[in-house]
């Protein structure tokens, strides 16, 4: 996409400095993912409870960039491109936000799990592994909003069924699990909170990718079936 | 254009045509080779940095340039029904004038009083009923959102009247002889924007009989008023297109440069 600098040069400062706020938002939200799913796998409790402490750095994030891309378009009628660009941020945001509510969810979850002794813990091996595709596909689509990549963001959406199919698996696992032993019964069920939060961090992640698309192309590419 | 652009374009009727149009004045080539349709009741707005020849454009559609000795166009503009090129010589620009009204960028009244502003064009075309001139009058002051300030003072001076009044008096001017394409330009470049409003709104009423193009610098009215726009540059048209497409997803990276506000 073209990106010729504004006759405002205040205009290109301010759209440049909103958009690195957004990947330090994106950045922040990761790490947090990642630090949730160390904490359910060493049971670290003092590491779960600084995730979801650490969620409202997350939310005053996204009220000031809401705040910042209001006044941009107050102060500056944004069309074509940048309108594009402020109309994908303002969700993304929404989005990047909902995904640090997850990781806070997991935090909590993995907590709960091994306050109460991780003895009848079912292996999370899955779970791991669903995480680390949930937050690679988060990196991929900051990267691709930072690079304006198309190509990219599609691969992104369609990466998105795999977790899919891995929160499934993980599910009827996890049923066997309570079906054979019912003490792992509530252990189980956090974990099945767990997946279920990684896979909302994939469908979070697809969201964004399709954003990249619509500041990009100016095509609508959610609810369609076919990955562009 | 796209697939939803050709639908709709083709679906709507075209009031007037250019067709392969280019103006000159004297030797500088101010329009060049302009083909562009203006859709029948619709606003059609033409944007573009000064100098980009909009105004110019909008000019040939009432032959105000025949004004000038030296100035000379090519190509043709239709007009619909008749499918007659307008800028032919054996057209008579009064005849042209009669059916397309113009409205400027400063309110020009005649010194006259409001009344008589209106009637003015209902003369010239030879009504002589004073009943029917002032029906007419009536329903044009009604048409232009004007009446109900006016209709006690119809006899004073039409420069009593504020800004936003007097250009709104102008409508009704151009009104009053039953155009079918209302040319404005820059019709609200000299108002505050609640006089401004009003004349938007106007527009918004007005195209549901009548066929308007506009000149504007201001993106955001274009944006408000327009079904179709036209971005200009240098006497080219850069593009052409449904009004929310152009303003959300430009064709052209000229278009978008120029609506984003960086340099070319």
């Amino acid at each position: 996409m073209a990106m010729t600098e504004h006759a405002s040069k205040q205009y290109d400062l301010d759209l440049g400095s909103i958009r690195s706020r957004v990947l330090a938002m994106g950045g922040l939200v990761e790490s947090q993912i990642r630090r949730a799913i160390d904490a359910l796998t060493t049971g670290n409790l003092a590491l779960s409870q600084e995730v979801i402490e650490a969620d409202h750095r997350v939310n005053a994030m996204e009220v000031e960039l809401d705040g910042d891309c209001s006044q941009l378009i107050v102060r500056r009628q944004p069309a074509a491109g940048d309108l594009r660009m402020i109309f994908a941020i303002m969700k993304t945001v929404t989005d990047l936000e909902r995904i640090g509510d997850e990781a806070q969810k997991i935090a909590r979850m993995a907590k709960n799990i091994h306050e109460r002794g991780g003895a009848q813990a079912p292996p999370v091996v899955e779970v791991r592994h669903a995480a680390e595709a949930a937050i690679s596909m988060l990196r991929r689509t900051l990267d691709c909003f930072a690079r304006l990549d198309c190509d990219g963001a599609a691969e992104v959406i369609r990466d998105d069924a795999g977790i899919d199919t891995e929160f499934r698996s993980i599910l009827r696992q996890l049923i066997t699990y309570m079906m054979e032993d019912p003490r792992t019964i509530s252990t189980a069920l956090e974990i099945v909170w767990i997946a279920k939060a990684i896979e909302r961090i994939g469908d979070h992640a697809k969201n964004m990718a399709e954003y990249v698309i619509y500041i990009v192309k100016g095509t609508d590419v959610r609810h369609t079936k076919v990955a562009p | 254009m796209s697939a939803l652009e050709t639908h709709v374009s083709e679906r709507l009727a075209t009031k007037a045509e250019a067709r392969k149009l280019s103006f000159y004045y004297g030797d500088f080539r101010a329009l060049k080779n302009i083909t562009m349709p203006v859709h029948e009741r619709k606003v059609t707005a033409l944007i573009g940095p000064s100098g980009c020849g909009k105004s110019t454009f909008l000019r040939c559609f009432n032959r105000m340039h025949d004004l000038y000795p030296g100035n000379r166009y090519e190509g043709e503009i239709i007009l619909q029904p008749d499918n007659a090129n307008l800028l032919a010589r054996d057209v008579d620009p009064i005849e042209v004038r009669m059916r397309i009204g113009m409205v400027f960028q400063k309110p020009n009244p005649f010194p006259k009083s409001v009344f008589e502003n209106v009637a003015y064009g209902l003369r010239v075309r030879g009504e002589s009923s004073r009943r029917r001139i002032e029906e007419k009058v009536e329903q044009a002051l009604q048409d232009a959102a004007l009446w109900e300030e006016v209709k006690n003072r119809l006899h004073q001076p039409a420069y009593n009247l504020s800004g936003g009044q007097q250009q709104r008096l102008c409508i009704a001017r151009a009104l009053a002889t039953d155009p079918e394409l209302l040319l404005f330009d820059e019709p609200t470049s000299a108002l505050d924007p609640i006089a401004t409003a009003s004349i938007e709104e106007l527009m918004h009423d007005l195209k549901e009989r009548v066929t308007i193009l506009i000149v504007t610098h201001n993106m955001q009215q274009a944006a408000r008023v327009s079904d179709f726009t036209a971005y200009m540059y240098l006497g080219d048209l850069i593009e052409f297109g449904i009004t929310d497409e152009l303003f959300i997803k430009p064709k052209m990276k000229q278009t978008e440069d120029y609506i984003t506000g960086r340099f070319g």
